[in-house]
């Protein structure tokens, strides 16, 4: 089996997916005696960071020979990777179901004419056969699912902080990949791009701080943004504090939201309403802070405080920066 | 512009999720069926669009069976001009999007738009997949579309990872709707004694197969009793997150 992963970056600097997506690979493939673990860069980064990939266990970095991949565009990317599938003879394609991921996944399992599992949370068993038993979450993390993948092409999309990178193997070579000279001309321009500057991206974050309407305004954010910066974790928050415009449309979390997996989440003055749980209830562990003992919130958290989020913010924000200092 | 507007129907946000005996499907018993909430803000979108340039017809297409025509009438009484079902049972995206992409073919319209994702198997694969089938520009993840000021053009602002970008994209384009273009309209009076006599056609399927098969589903795993500490207990939280959870 040869297996192609789909790498991003970001402005020229590897994602954090970029690493997921071969360590989630190299980690499924290669007790099955895969050796092959190519990756095609999403846009350039510089041949050291790419030839690092190999430290996570990728055996060759396939670079872009110009800038046309810099910026994602689905058209592009896809007819590029395609090429790729195409020339090395791969028979899966490994990428993380990131907003680029879903713009390309959905495109490839049409073109490449592949099955696509996509938005998996953990590696898939492989079966004897050859087939895989993949699990995916479904009705807004109300239920879980498990399917059985097979074909002679496939594309696995898993979903961000599935599984943790690990160190294995060196550097690896790397080489240059044809762009088709941009895949010919796209039929979208771009007019302005506008970054979230110096935030963690919420779907990216390991831990996250979420404030429901329980802080009473946006004037208590602070509270949230010292608590979130003293554990190094995004900010994120309820459905209702986004439409009152307490905070912005790209934190609010739930079904009609971001849906977000993190290793921490704790939910400050948010009831736990079923939508808003929809979003978060994955997460690993789970802390509610809200002033009334009966809140839903508690019946999902690992850990609670009865209190009032003014008083108890600022005391757990200075335990943690105590306990990070000693 | 004559805009297509994909619906799928999902349990109400409410739903308490139970699966059948054999885990094989949802428990249906008291489901409530509702308009996947982000077609819905792209049927709206729809509507403000046409009214906005003066002209062109709304149709909403669902693939799938007769129980969902209720959703399909309400769309007709938000404002929809005329409805399309494709007669199948789809078990996967691909299904759904190898089903509208044949439909399309054969007609002619300048726009297609489908929610980010559906809220029952959260995927968020038909409006990519029938991008590629019709060889049309996908923009993905929208969050406002307006007219570019020349004809067969739109400006579209997409979420992407860590910000947001404006483009401008030539039709006939796949958009996939996402909350904030819009609110979602409710139906009045007239709205709803217009839509009995709205046109709703039946279509055959091409009978395409679905990618996946489902072995089973399962709820959750249960999670252990919530731990409590008091307000001034900070310091043995901090510990129990770093010792025994190992999140700090
Ligand atoms: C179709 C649909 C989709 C939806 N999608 C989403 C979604 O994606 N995300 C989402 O979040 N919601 C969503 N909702 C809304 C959801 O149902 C709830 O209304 C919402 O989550 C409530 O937000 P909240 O907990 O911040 O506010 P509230 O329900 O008002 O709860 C505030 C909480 O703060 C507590 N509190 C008050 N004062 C304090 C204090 N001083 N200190 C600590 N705690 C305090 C209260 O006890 C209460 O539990 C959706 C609803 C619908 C109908
Ligand atoms: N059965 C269906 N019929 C018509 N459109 C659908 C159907 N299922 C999904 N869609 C559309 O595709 C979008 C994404 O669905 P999904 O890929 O299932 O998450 C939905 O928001 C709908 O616009």
């Amino acid at each position: 089996m040869k297996v192609l992963i789909y790498a991003e970056q970001q402005d020229g600097q590897l994602k954090k997916s970029a690493f997921e997506a071969v360590s989630f690979a190299v980690q499924t493939w290669a007790p099955h005696g895969v050796q092959d673990f190519t990756v095609v860069m999403g846009g350039r980064v510089s041949e050291q960071d790419a030839a690092g990939l190999g430290n996570y266990g990728a055996t060759l970095v396939l670079m872009p020979e110009d800038g046309s991949l810099d910026a994602f565009e689905p058209h592009v990317h896809s007819a590029v990777l395609l090429d790729a599938l195409q020339k090395s003879g791969a028979d899966l394609l490994v990428m993380a179901h990131t907003y680029a991921g879903k713009s390309l996944a959905p495109r490839l399992a049409v073109s490449w004419q592949a099955t696509l599992a996509a938005a998996v949370n953990h590696p898939p068993e492989v079966q004897q056969d050859g087939s895989w038993t993949v699990q995916r979450t479904v009705y807004s993390n109300k239920g879980l699912a498990t399917y059985q993948v097979s074909g002679d092409r496939r594309i696995l999309s898993f979903t961000p902080n599935a599984l943790k990178p690990v160190l294995q193997g060196a550097p690896c070579p790397v080489q240059p990949l044809s762009t088709l000279a941009g895949a010919g001309a796209s039929r979208t321009h771009r007019l302005e791009v506008q970054k979230v500057q110096g935030k963690i991206p919420l779907t990216e974050a390991e831990r996250v701080i979420s404030g429901g309407r329980g802080l009473k305004g946006p004037e208590n954010w602070h509270l949230i943004e010292g608590l979130a910066d003293a554990c190094a974790a995004a900010t994120a928050c309820s459905k209702p504090v986004s439409d009152m415009h307490w905070r912005s449309h790209d934190e609010h979390v739930g079904q009609t939201g971001i849906t977000i997996k993190p290793d921490l989440y704790i939910a400050v003055g948010i009831s736990g309403a079923i939508q808003h749980l929809a979003g978060v209830s994955s997460s690993k562990t789970i802390v509610a802070i809200n002033t009334d003992p009966e809140a839903p919130f508690f019946k999902v958290a690992d850990y609670g405080v009865v209190g009032d989020a003014l008083e108890v913010l600022p005391r757990l924000t200075e335990a943690i920066r105590r306990s990070a200092g000693s | 512009m004559n805009i297509l507007v994909c619906l799928s129907q999902v349990p109400d946000t409410t739903t308490k999720i139970a699966f059948s005996a054999d885990n094989k499907s949802l428990n249906k018993t008291g489901v409530q069926y509702i308009i996947n909430p982000y077609d819905e803000l792209a049927l709206t979108k729809a509507l403000e669009l046409n009214e906005a340039t003066g002209g062109g017809t709304v149709t909403v297409i669902h693939v799938g069976g007769a129980d969902a025509e209720p959703v399909l009438r309400k769309a007709l009484a938000i404002g929809a001009d005329q409805a399309v079902r494709i007669e199948a049972e789809p078990l996967d995206s691909r299904q759904v999007a190898a089903e509208l992409a044949a439909y399309i073919q054969g007609q002619s319209y300048d726009l297609v738009l489908t929610g980010r994702e559906s809220i029952d198997y959260n995927c968020g694969l038909v409006g990519g997949m029938l991008s590629q089938y019709l060889d049309w520009p996908l923009v993905n993840v929208a969050t406002s579309i307006d007219p570019a000021g020349q004809a067969g053009v739109l400006a579209v602002s997409r979420d992407m990872d860590g910000g947001r970008e404006k483009v401008e994209v030539s039709l006939p384009a796949v958009i996939t709707c996402q909350k904030e273009l819009t609110e979602p309209r409710i139906p009045n009076m007239r709205g709803i004694m217009a839509a009995r006599s709205k046109p709703l056609q039946v279509v055959s399927p091409q009978g395409i197969g679905p990618d996946l098969s489902l072995l089973s589903h399962a709820l959750p795993p249960a999670r252990q009793a919530c731990r409590y500490f008091e307000a001034d207990q900070m310091d043995a939280l901090v510990e129990a997150l770093r010792q025994q959870a190992k999140v700090l």
